[in-house]
């Protein structure tokens, strides 16, 4: 390839191979559990097996005796370690009930896996036998397990300090919702539930705390998608001056929300480190991970929609009852509320109300798990639509059609007070059907119901839209998160011609590194190879937020834009007065500044980047080298939305459902890396099915997780997937000058109602009309025969 | 302790070990072989598959000492001099790794099951092959994608 060819080519769009991948697939990457560092001790945390009970005697003398260990801890003996509690930081009420939720509890324990004493000691084997030696005096307690245990009159306090379990009421209405209810020709009423997942990153969660005692400065390594918010909120949980604390996210293996937290195991470590002054490392084990790592969704919904005669949507009315676990974990209130305003869906309502009621129970607290409350919005609205679509005589396919929201390209106002960016719902969803050959399956389908054989055939519908970009500074003000939504981006262009992008995004999978690649290559017009990436440590970039809530693309690839944008406009001050000629005579062509009409006289980034660098002869007033900076704070979110399509073969003797075809057409406006797109809905949609189909954390009326190591949960292997049928629609995000929307959620929000509604549709001739998730084989076939009891 | 002398990567090493140490952590923490990853306690995810005498075992469930006199194959083995092997390479150019994390035992275990299979596994075989391993992030797409193509490679090698 010659020079200019390889200039005039451009990156954005294309699927470049990931740069991430070489270290990664030669064993050379660096997770936490891989950092060893010189005297470094080793954390065991025990943890309560018991779900509620008040703490007797906690004694560590034993355990301090055995062989190797260098110290043991009561949660008494850390309590004046803590400046604070761990952090919640989204508030989601004024009148919401906030317990002090400290590292290690002195007290009570409020569900199994709740940190009672710590053990630190020369090797992981030796902790492991001396945690066997701490003797905790248990006080069992009524154990507080389902919700509507926790809200029943009189029902045991998780929580002594408050008067009840509620932890809060959080609620939205537009419009004249009750009215709107009682004139309407047609209203349904359904009860969803969500059951609780368990997140399942493959690497658990690891921390290392390397100390300079003598200087009071502390570097904390940590399985992480969240440094800087980590930074921030354990500099106030472990008195640390947070420019004394440096935090690094390394490799991270997965996240999927488990890693947006600041958990009790990390401030532990910080201040074990500073007791003790010697480096510490904890490695969670999966079984551990299952208690100690946040839980996602757990949520009761009730859902209401308002109709014409003919099917036409007026009104959504929502009610949700939501499990926070025993204490609040970093956003765990806020969890609902991402999801508050999307219970109409793509569909066009004129009114809407929302109601969440948040509840503490004695199990392992929820968070952010991916979708984050835009899976739960999908998924009663997908289901609701079906349900009205059989009341008023339509087929699936129709009803959609009738409801959906026009294309437009500015935004628009939608009935639960957000403005949608863009969006052309109903072109993503005819892709879809002509993908999945729509009408093929309906006439095979008809053909095995009329052979009537054991295998029937069923046809799940879903569309979605979400609410991405995380978010615009005031908006999260007025929802009471605490902190702001803008993001950092920072080029560095080196006199050699290369090129340093700093993100404060924290990628732990997602191939920013790559995308981000592709961005500044074109705005620069450099290689993508010239381009080296840094995330993840905020001594290299101080200012972040983080990565979560698909953001990291439409606000910090924004950031990134708007830098280069800078970093090209001192350049062409600069070439100006190389070529001497005025800006006005210059412009931007195949990756330089070109004097327009003598394209041979032309300079690039990096012929400017040398000059900024030996300053012999620059315009006046010009500062030297050449980095900027921008920090975006986005006006809008961004609605990434699409259409799914899910068939599955339900044996209708033994319930076993078997995903059989599997159709994605999703629109997330701009793709910089179409490669890495596809990569994120393939894993999306897995786990969306998984939850749809196989997953659920179980616990028994004692509060124990029954469901307790990775064999008792059914994460899926390849074996119980099929491949995907993907495809794409853009409509560019009005929200940022890339049209970006972000992708990292989209599978995981539309595939739980596509596989339900197929499971139910299979079934729909035997008189079922509902079943939850997951559609376990013992499932289905009860929904079966009570179908059949029901209609003898 | 117990004395073991194991081949690792070609090159012969010799340790005292406690008996119960688990193969993984003697090749993370004795020799600083941390390719290898660890993801689950129950023998269930497959972070820790590498190849013990050219089978594929999961290394958390062996324990050192059954290593002794054996020969052990990790995925810093694989490449040589500086050619990735067909399967590194296929994962790299069909997109089968996100965070990285299961990958070193998915390639492991990956070349395990082409090469016990010849060169001629259906989708349908390498998915049930793969069933021991655990990806949350590819949903798999790309990874059998991936071993078709190595696999492709392998048997026109082969042949």
């Amino acid at each position: 390839m010659t020079q200019t060819e390889e200039r005039a080519q451009r990156y954005v769009g294309g699927g470049l191979l990931r740069k991430e991948d070489p270290e990664l697939i030669t064993g050379q990457a660096s997770y936490v559990d891989d950092i060893t560092i010189p005297g470094m001790l080793w954390v065991g945390v025990v943890r309560s097996p018991i779900a509620h009970a008040r703490l007797g005697g906690v004694e560590v003398a034993a355990a301090r005796s055995m062989p190797g260990i260098v110290e043991a801890y009561s949660g008494a003996d850390l309590a004046s370690e803590w400046a604070g509690g761990l952090p919640c930081a989204w508030p989601v009420t004024e009148d919401i009930k906030m317990p002090t939720h400290w590292p290690v509890v002195q007290d009570k324990a409020r569900y199994a896996g709740d940190a009672v004493a710590v053990v630190v000691g020369e090797s992981r084997a030796q902790v492991k036998d001396a945690m066997e030696a701490v003797e905790v005096e248990y006080e069992p307690l009524d154990p507080v397990v389902t919700m509507e245990e926790a809200l029943a009159e009189g029902a045991t306090k998780v929580h002594d300090d408050f008067d009840d379990n509620e932890t809060y009421v959080w609620k939205l209405a537009n419009g004249e919702v009750d009215q709107t209810f009682a004139d309407a020709e047609v209203t349904i009423a359904e009860r969803y539930y969500h059951p609780r997942l368990i997140p399942n990153a493959i690497e658990p969660r690891g921390v290392v705390v390397a100390p300079i005692a003598a200087q009071g400065e502390y570097t904390l390594y940590t399985a992480t998608q969240i440094p800087h918010i980590l930074r921030t909120t354990l500099a106030l949980t472990v008195n640390i001056p947070e420019n004394k604390l440096r935090v690094i996210a390394p490799d991270v293996g997965g996240g999927f929300g488990s890693k947006l937290n600041v958990y009790a195991e990390e401030a532990i470590c910080l201040a074990l480190a500073r007791k003790l002054g010697r480096p510490v490392k904890w490695i969670e084990e999966r079984s551990e991970n299952y208690l100690a790592t946040i839980h996602g969704r757990d949520v009761i919904q009730e859902m209401e929609l308002a109709a014409t005669q003919e099917g036409k949507i007026t009104g959504v009315r929502v009610k949700l009852t939501a499990d926070m676990g025993a204490y609040l974990q970093l956003v765990t209130p806020g969890i609902p509320v991402l999801g508050a305003f999307l219970y109409a869906g793509v569909y066009d309502a004129q009114v809407y109300s929302f109601e969440c009621v948040g509840v503490f129970t004695n199990k392992t607290p929820t968070d952010a798990y991916r979708g984050a409350g835009r899976p739960e919005a999908t998924y009663a609205i997908e289901r609701a639509i079906e349900t009205l679509a059989r009341k008023v005589g339509k087929d699936p396919v129709e009803i959609r059609r009738l409801n959906f929201i026009e294309p437009f390209d500015k935004p628009r106002p939608v009935a639960a007070g957000l403005e949608f960016d863009s969006g052309n719902y109903r072109a993503g969803f005819d892709k879809a059907l002509d993908l999945a050959d729509y009408d093929g399956l309906r006439a095979e389908q008809e053909r095995r119901r009329n052979e009537g054989g054991v295998k029937q055939l069923g046809i799940g519908l879903s569309t979605y839209i979400e609410m991405c970009g995380l978010a615009p500074s005031q908006v999260l003000g007025s929802l009471r998160y605490g902190a702001g939504g803008w993001e950092t981006a920072t080029i560095r262009c080196h006199p050699t011609g290369k090129v340093t992008v700093i993100t404060g995004t924290s990628p732990h999978g997602q191939g920013h590194v790559t995308t981000w690649s592709q961005i500044t290559a074109d705005a620069l017009g450099v290689s993508p190879d010239d381009v080296e990436v840094l995330h993840g440590d905020t001594a290299v970039s101080p200012m972040g937020m983080d990565t979560y809530g698909s953001r990291s693309l439409s606000v910090g690839g924004t950031a990134l834009y708007y830098a280069a944008e800078k970093i090209r406009n001192k350049v062409k001050k600069v070439a100006a007065h190389e070529l001497e000629v005025s800006e006005e005579d210059l412009e931007w062509s195949e990756g330089k500044f070109q004097v327009r009409g003598a394209p041979d006289k032309a300079k690039s980034v990096p012929d400017i980047a040398f000059c900024l660098w030996h300053c012999h002869n620059l315009p006046p007033d010009t500062e030297p080298g050449l980095e900027e900076t921008y920090v975006f704070d986005p006006p809008n979110f961004t609605y990434p939305s699409g259409a799914h399509v899910a068939v599955v073969e339900v044996d209708t003797e033994t319930g076993l459902v078997e995903l059989t075809k599997y159709v994605a057409v999703d629109d997330c406006g701009t793709q910089i890396n179409p490669t890495i797109v596809e990569g994120q809905i393939h894993g999306g949609v897995a786990q969306g099915v998984a939850e749809g189909m196989f997953e659920e954390a179980i616990y028994d009326e004692s509060g124990n997780l029954t469901t307790s190591h990775m064999g008792y949960y059914r994460v899926p292997s390849a074996a119980e997937l099929p491949s995907f049928i993907l495809d794409s629609t853009v409509t560019p995000s009005t929200t940022n000058p890339l049209g970006v929307k972000g992708i990292g959620e989209a599978g995981t929000i539309a595939s739980p109602p596509a596989v339900v509604n197929a499971v139910i549709d299979a079934l729909a001739p035997l008189g079922v009309t509902d079943i939850d998730m997951p559609t376990t084989p013992e499932r289905v076939y009860n929904a079966i025969q009570s179908a059949k009891g029901a209609s003898a | 302790m117990r004395r073991i002398s194991v081949n690792v990567n070609g090159k012969q090493h010799e340790a005292e070990v406690e008996p119960r140490q688990l193969l993984v952590y003697f090749l993370r923490e004795t020799l600083g072989l941390t390719g290898t990853n660890v993801g689950c306690d129950t023998t269930t995810c497959g972070a820790c598959t590498l190849l013990l005498d050219g089978k594929t075992v999961k290394s958390c469930t062996v324990l050192a000492v059954q290593a002794d006199g054996e020969q052990v194959t990790t995925i810093e083995g694989i490449s040589s001099d500086g050619e990735l092997h067909p399967m590194q390479q296929a994962f790299h150019e069909h997109h089968a790794l996100q965070c990285g994390y299961c990958t070193p035992g998915m390639i492991m275990a990956a070349i395990g099951l082409v090469e016990e299979g010849g060169g001629d596994l259906s989708e349908r075989d390498i998915r049930l092959g793969l069933e021991g391993n655990l990806c949350r992030c590819t949903g798999y797409h790309n990874i059998i994608k991936a071993i078709e193509a190595a696999q492709s490679q392998y048997s026109s090698a082969g042949a």
